[in-house]
C-alpha cells in the first residue's frame, strides 16, 4: 500500500491486497487460488473496456419458493431494443463456440442459458408466508402482554429527575416500546465480545437479574462462532499484514490528525488510498471518508438539490434514507427489486415533472439501491437498472458497502459479479468497514468533486 | 315494480318540494364537478407515444455542475509529517497552530503504545455496527469511564465526532418540536438541526435578550394555543465554545433560563471538554454549574483526546434512549478498538495530570495577549478559548477577496514556518455566510517564544499581503 505505483489492474492480485491467509481460503467450491488468479486476470481486460455485459431479458419474475427455476419471462413489454439484441447476440455467440474467448461467468457456465445464469445471480428466498404470520404473531403478544404489563405495573426505573412540568421528552408509543417490549428482547443485541471478530469470537457472559432491565457480568467468557460480523474476508485480524501495517503506520504518522481534510489533515495516505479505490472500481476518481454511514449521510445532500427526484428501492439503509432526508430532495420509493415498479416511477418521473413546480422536468433524477441490500441480504438487479437507468437518463447511485470485497470473482463488487461497466454506474459508495476490516467509507466516480469531508 | 314507482314519486316529490334555485345551483355544481374529474384525467394522462417523446427529449442537469478548477475546498495542503508541535505541510517544517491537538497528545508515545497492544488483541476495525458484535469491552470501558469522568449516569460512544451531536439532536427533537439555537453553531449542529425537522428558532449569537425575547415571542403563541403547547417539546441547543467565534456560552444564564422556561438544554463540548475547567470536565466546572442542569453533554473526541469519535454524556434516562434512536450509532460500524482504547488512555492522563488544563488555559491567555495586538488582524475568541479566530480588521464588502487574501496569508505563513489555516466553511451550505477568517488552535506544548516567533512571522506577513 505504501509504495504505490501506477501499475495496471492486473498486476495487482488480490492476494497481494490483503494477508496471505485470506488468499489461501478457497472462495468457491472447487476453485484453488491459483487457478483463481488465472482467471481473473484473464478476465480483467473485458471488465475495464467494459466489452461483455451481462445481459437479460427485461423482467425476471422470480420466486425461489416456487420450485427450483421456474420463472417467467415477460418479453412482450421489453423496453430496450438494444438490450433484447445484446441478449440475442450474447447467446447466439456462445451457440457458435465463440464463447472460448468470452470469459466464464460463473461455475455453472455453459450449462445455463443467460436467463437462467441472471435467475441464479439475482434470486433469493422469498421470507414464507407462515413465517411472517408467525413472526408478526409473535410481535403482537409481545405488545399485548406489553400492554397488560403497563396497566397493572408501575415503571421501576427509568423516570426524569427535576424535571417536573416539563412536556414529556418521549411520546408515549416510544416509552412504552422500548419499556415493554424491547427490555424483554433486549439481550439479544449489544452483547459484548473481547476477542477479534474473526471466524472465532469470545463472547462476555452476561445475565439478567431484573428481565432486562439492567444486565450483570458473569465473569465468564464463552468461545463462539462468528456468523454476526462483517468481516468477510478476514482482514480484521491481530496478526497479519493488516495489522502490522496499521501499527506501521500509526507509529509514523500518529493516530489521528486533529484537523479536516481540507485544513491539516491530509495527507499522503488518503491520496494513496483514494487512489487505490479508484482503481479498485475501475473509475476515474474516489474520496475517501472517515465513516461509512457519513458518507450517505453527508454526501447525499451535496449531489442532490430541491428539484430533484430520487427513485429509492424500499429496502435502502438508514443512511441514505437519512441522506435524503438532509438533501430536500423529493424521494420516491419503488417497490423491493422490483423493476417493473421501478419503470413506473421513472417513467412517471420523467413524463409528469415535478408536481410541486408545476410539472416542470426535474433537474435530476437518481436511482439509489444497494448491492447487497443490508436488510434482506437480496442482489440488486443491477443489469436491469443500468439499461432503465440509460433510457430514462437517470443517474445511478450504488451503495456497495456490503458488496465491495465479497462478490465477483476478482472481489470488486457487484458490478465485477455482473460483468458491468463501471463507467454505466454513476456513483459507487462502499465502506471499508466490512470487507476492508478498517473503518470509513468511499466515493468514486468518474469525476468526483464533492465538498470533501470533517475532520 | 311497485318499489320502482314509489321510488319515481319519491323523487318527483322531492323535485316539487325543493325551490328552483336550489335545484339549478345544485345542477351546475354536479356538472363541475364531473367536468373536473374529466378535465384532470384527460388533462394529464399522456399516450404512450407521447411519454415515449417526453423520455427521448429529457435531459437532465449534470451530475455534479462544474466547479471551478481553483475552489478553496479542492486545493488542499499536504501533511508530510506526524502532527504535533511542529508538523511538515507541502515541504515546509512549520510551527503547528493549525491542529486541534490542544493537549498534544498525538505526540503522547505512552497513548500511542497502549492503543497499539490493543490493536494486538483485537485487530484494526470491529467490523459490525455496536448492536451486532461490535461492542468491544473496550467501548464499554470507555462509556464507563465517561460517565464516571463527568460524573454523570451513562456515556454512549459514537464513531465520527461529527456524527455525534448531529444524531444526538433528531434522536429527541421531532416534527413539530421546538429548538432554540445559537445562530453561531458549527456545521455538525447544524445538520442535526436539519435531519430533526424541528421548528427553528436562532438567535444572536451569546445574545441572551434576544433568546429571552423569543421565548417571550413562544409563550405569547403559547397562550394562544395551550392544547398544542403540551405536547410541543423545547430545547436549546448551543456549543460549549464555539467552533466558529472561539467564544464561550454564557452558561448560568442559559441555565437560568432553560429553568424559567422549561427547556432542554443540549451542550456540545466538542471543543471545551478536556481544556475548560480546573480539570478537564469542560464549560460546567468552568462556570461552576451542576451538571444535571445540562440535559444532555456531547463531545468530539477529535479535539483534546486526540482520537476519533465522540460521545454524549448524560441522565441514563436521556442518554440511554440513543441506544435505539442515535442513527449515527445504531447503524454505524463501531468505533475501531484501538482508537478506543486511545481515548480511554487520554482519559487516565486527564485523570493523572490535572495540570495540564492549567497549563493549557495559561497558553491561551498567552496566544491571546500576543495575537490581539495584530494591526492588520483582529482577535476573536475567548481568552480560555484554544481556538481563536483572525479575522481581518479591514472588512470587504465582498467575501471572497478576503478569503482569496486570507488563504494567500496562511499560504505564506507555511511558507516562514507557522502553520496557521484558513477556517474552511461550505459557504453554500452554511445557514448564512460565515466570515472568512484564520483558525488558531493553540496546543499545550507551545512556550513563549513559540508564540512569539509566530506572533512576528504572521505580523510581518499580514502586513506585506493584506
Amino acid at each position: 500500500m505504501g509504495n504505490l505505483d501506477d501499475a495496471p489492474c492486473e498486476e495487482q492480485g488480490y492476494a497481494e491486497n490483503g494477508n496471505g491467509k485470506a488468499a489461501a481460503t478457497p472462495i468457491s467450491n472447487g476453485h484453488t487460488p491459483k487457478q483463481w488468479m488465472n482467471h481473473a486476470e484473464e478476465q480483467q481486460p473485458h471488465l475495464e473496456q467494459g466489452e461483455i455485459k451481462f445481459s437479460a431479458p427485461a423482467y425476471t419474475e422470480i420466486r425461489t419458493r416456487s420450485g427450483g427455476l421456474n420463472f417467467k419471462t415477460v418479453n412482450a413489454g421489453s423496453y430496450h431494443p438494444a438490450q433484447q439484441e445484446a441478449s440475442n447476440g450474447y447467446a447466439n455467440k456462445r451457440v457458435n463456440g465463440s464463447s472460448r474467448q468470452q470469459p466464464k461467468l460463473s461455475q455453472a457456465d455453459g450449462i445455463l442459458s443467460a436467463e437462467q445464469e441472471h435467475y441464479q445471480k439475482t434470486s433469493f428466498e422469498e421470507v414464507p408466508l407462515h413465517t411472517a404470520c408467525l413472526t408478526y404473531l409473535g410481535f403482537y403478544l409481545l405488545m399485548i402482554l406489553g400492554y397488560i404489563n403497563q396497566l397493572l405495573f408501575v415503571p421501576k426505573v427509568a423516570t426524569e429527575k427535576k424535571r417536573e412540568g416539563y412536556v414529556t421528552l418521549y411520546d408515549a408509543f416510544e416509552s412504552f416500546y422500548s419499556r415493554y417490549v424491547y427490555r424483554r428482547v433486549r439481550d439479544c443485541w449489544n452483547r459484548p465480545i473481547c476477542s477479534v471478530p474473526g471466524a472465532e469470537l469470545v463472547l462476555k457472559d452476561r445475565v439478567t437479574d431484573d428481565y432486562g432491565w439492567s444486565f450483570r457480568f458473569t465473569g465468564t467468557e464463552t468461545r463462539c462462532l462468528n456468523l454476526g460480523s462483517y468481516n468477510y474476508l478476514g482482514f480484521a485480524a491481530a496478526t497479519g499484514v493488516c495489522a502490522e501495517e496499521s501499527e506501521q503506520r500509526a507509529r509514523d504518522n500518529g493516530l489521528a490528525f486533529c484537523s479536516s481534510r481540507s485544513e491539516l489533515g491530509n495527507t499522503q495516505q488518503h491520496l494513496d488510498l483514494e487512489r487505490l479505490t479508484a482503481r479498485y472500481c475501475g473509475v476515474e476518481d474516489a474520496i475517501v471518508f472517515g465513516m461509512g454511514f457519513a458518507t450517505n449521510a453527508l454526501n447525499l445532500p451535496s449531489l442532490l438539490g430541491p428539484n430533484c427526484l430520487v427513485v429509492s428501492d424500499e429496502k435502502n439503509h438508514a443512511s441514505i434514507i437519512l441522506g435524503l432526508r438532509l438533501s430536500g430532495a423529493t424521494t420516491r420509493v419503488f417497490k423491493h427489486n422490483n423493476m417493473r415498479d421501478l419503470e413506473r416511477v421513472l417513467r412517471k418521473g420523467v413524463c409528469y415533472g415535478n408536481p410541486k413546480n408545476g410539472g416542470k422536468p426535474w433537474n435530476k433524477i437518481m436511482i439509489i439501491v444497494e448491492g447487497i441490500f443490508s436488510m434482506e441480504g437480496s442482489i440488486v438487479r443491477l443489469p436491469e437498472i443500468i439499461a432503465l437507468k440509460k433510457k430514462y437518463k437517470a443517474y445511478l447511485y450504488l451503495d456497495e458497502a456490503h458488496s465491495v470485497g465479497s462478490m465477483g470473482p476478482n472481489g470488486r463488487g457487484i458490478i465485477d459479479y455482473f460483468r458491468a461497466n463501471p463507467k454505466d454506474v454513476d456513483i459507487l459508495m462502499g465502506t471499508f468497514t466490512k470487507s476492508f476490516g478498517s473503518a470509513g467509507g468511499y466515493i468514486a466516480g468518474s469525476k468526483v468533486s464533492q465538498s470533501k469531508g470533517f475532520a | 315494480m311497485l318499489g320502482t314507482i314509489q321510488l319515481f314519486n319519491e323523487l318527483g316529490s322531492i323535485f316539487r318540494n325543493t325551490p328552483t334555485f336550489a335545484l339549478v345551483l345544485e345542477t351546475l355544481l354536479l356538472i363541475t364537478v364531473i367536468w373536473l374529474l374529466l378535465h384532470r384525467r384527460s388533462g394529464k394522462r399522456l399516450t404512450k407515444e407521447q411519454e415515449d417523446q417526453l423520455i427521448e427529449q429529457y435531459e437532465p442537469e449534470p451530475l455534479v455542475p462544474d466547479t471551478d478548477a481553483d475552489h478553496p475546498l479542492l486545493r488542499t495542503r499536504l501533511v508530510q509529517s506526524r502532527v504535533g508541535k511542529r508538523i511538515v505541510v507541502d515541504g515546509h517544517d512549520c510551527l503547528n497552530l493549525g491542529s486541534h491537538n490542544y493537549q498534544g497528545f498525538l505526540e503522547d508515545s505512552e497513548i500511542l503504545e497502549e492503543a497499539c497492544k490493543t490493536l494486538r488483541k483485537y485487530g484494526v476495525g470491529s467490523c459490525g455496527p455496536r448492536g451486532f458484535y461490535g461492542t468491544m469491552d473496550v467501548h464499554l470501558d470507555l462509556e464507563d469511564r465517561l460517565a464516571k469522568f463527568m460524573g454523570l449516569e451513562e456515556a454512549i460512544v459514537y464513531s465520527y465526532g461529527f456524527s455525534t451531536v448531529a444524531s444526538a439532536i433528531p434522536a429527541y427533537a421531532k416534527r413539530g418540536d421546538i429548538i432554540f439555537v445559537d445562530e453561531a453553531v458549527n456545521f455538525s449542529v447544524q445538520k442535526g438541526l436539519d435531519a430533526s425537522r424541528s421548528t427553528i428558532y436562532f438567535f444572536k449569537h451569546n445574545d441572551m435578550q434576544d433568546l429571552e425575547r423569543l421565548l417571550k415571542e413562544q409563550q405569547q403563541r403559547d397562550l394562544k394555543n395551550p392544547k398544542k403547547a403540551l405536547k410541543t417539546r423545547r430545547f436549546l441547543v448551543v456549543e460549549g465554545i464555539f467552533m466558529n467565534t472561539g467564544e464561550l456560552c454564557p452558561l448560568p444564564e442559559l441555565v437560568a433560563l432553560r429553568q424559567k422556561y422549561k427547556l432542554r438544554l443540549f451542550l456540545d463540548e466538542s471543543i471545551s471538554f478536556g481544556t475548560l475547567g480546573k480539570t478537564g470536565r469542560g464549560i460546567t466546572e468552568h462556570f461552576n454549574v451542576n451538571r444535571e442542569e445540562v440535559d444532555l453533554i456531547s463531545a468530539g473526541m477529535e479535539g483534546a483526546m486526540a482520537t476519533i469519535g465522540g460521545f454524549c454524556v448524560g441522565s441514563h434516562f436521556i442518554a440511554e434512549h440513543q441506544r435505539l434512536s442515535g442513527l449515527g450509532y445504531i447503524f454505524s460500524a463501531s468505533l475501531p478498538p484501538m482508537l478506543t482504547q486511545a481515548a480511554i488512555s487520554a482519559l487516565d492522563r486527564f485523570e493523572r495530570d490535572p495540570h495540564i488544563f492549567e497549563e493549557l488555559q495559561q497558553k491561551s491567555r498567552l496566544v491571546q495577549q500576543y495575537f490581539k495586538r495584530f494591526s492588520m488582524l483582529r482577535l476573536q475568541g475567548d481568552e480560555l478559548s484554544p481556538v481563536k479566530h483572525l479575522y481581518m480588521s479591514q472588512e470587504h464588502e465582498d467575501l471572497q477577496t478576503e478569503r482569496k487574501l486570507l488563504t494567500l496569508l496562511a499560504d505564506k505563513c507555511i511558507e516562514n514556518g507557522v502553520a496557521v489555516v484558513d477556517a474552511a466553511y461550505l459557504q453554500n451550505r452554511e445557514r448564512k455566510p460565515v466570515r472568512p477568517s484564520l483558525r488558531i488552535a493553540v496546543n499545550r506544548l507551545l512556550d513563549e517564544t513559540d508564540i512569539k516567533a509566530a506572533f512576528d512571522t504572521i505580523e510581518k506577513i499580514s502586513t506585506e499581503v493584506l
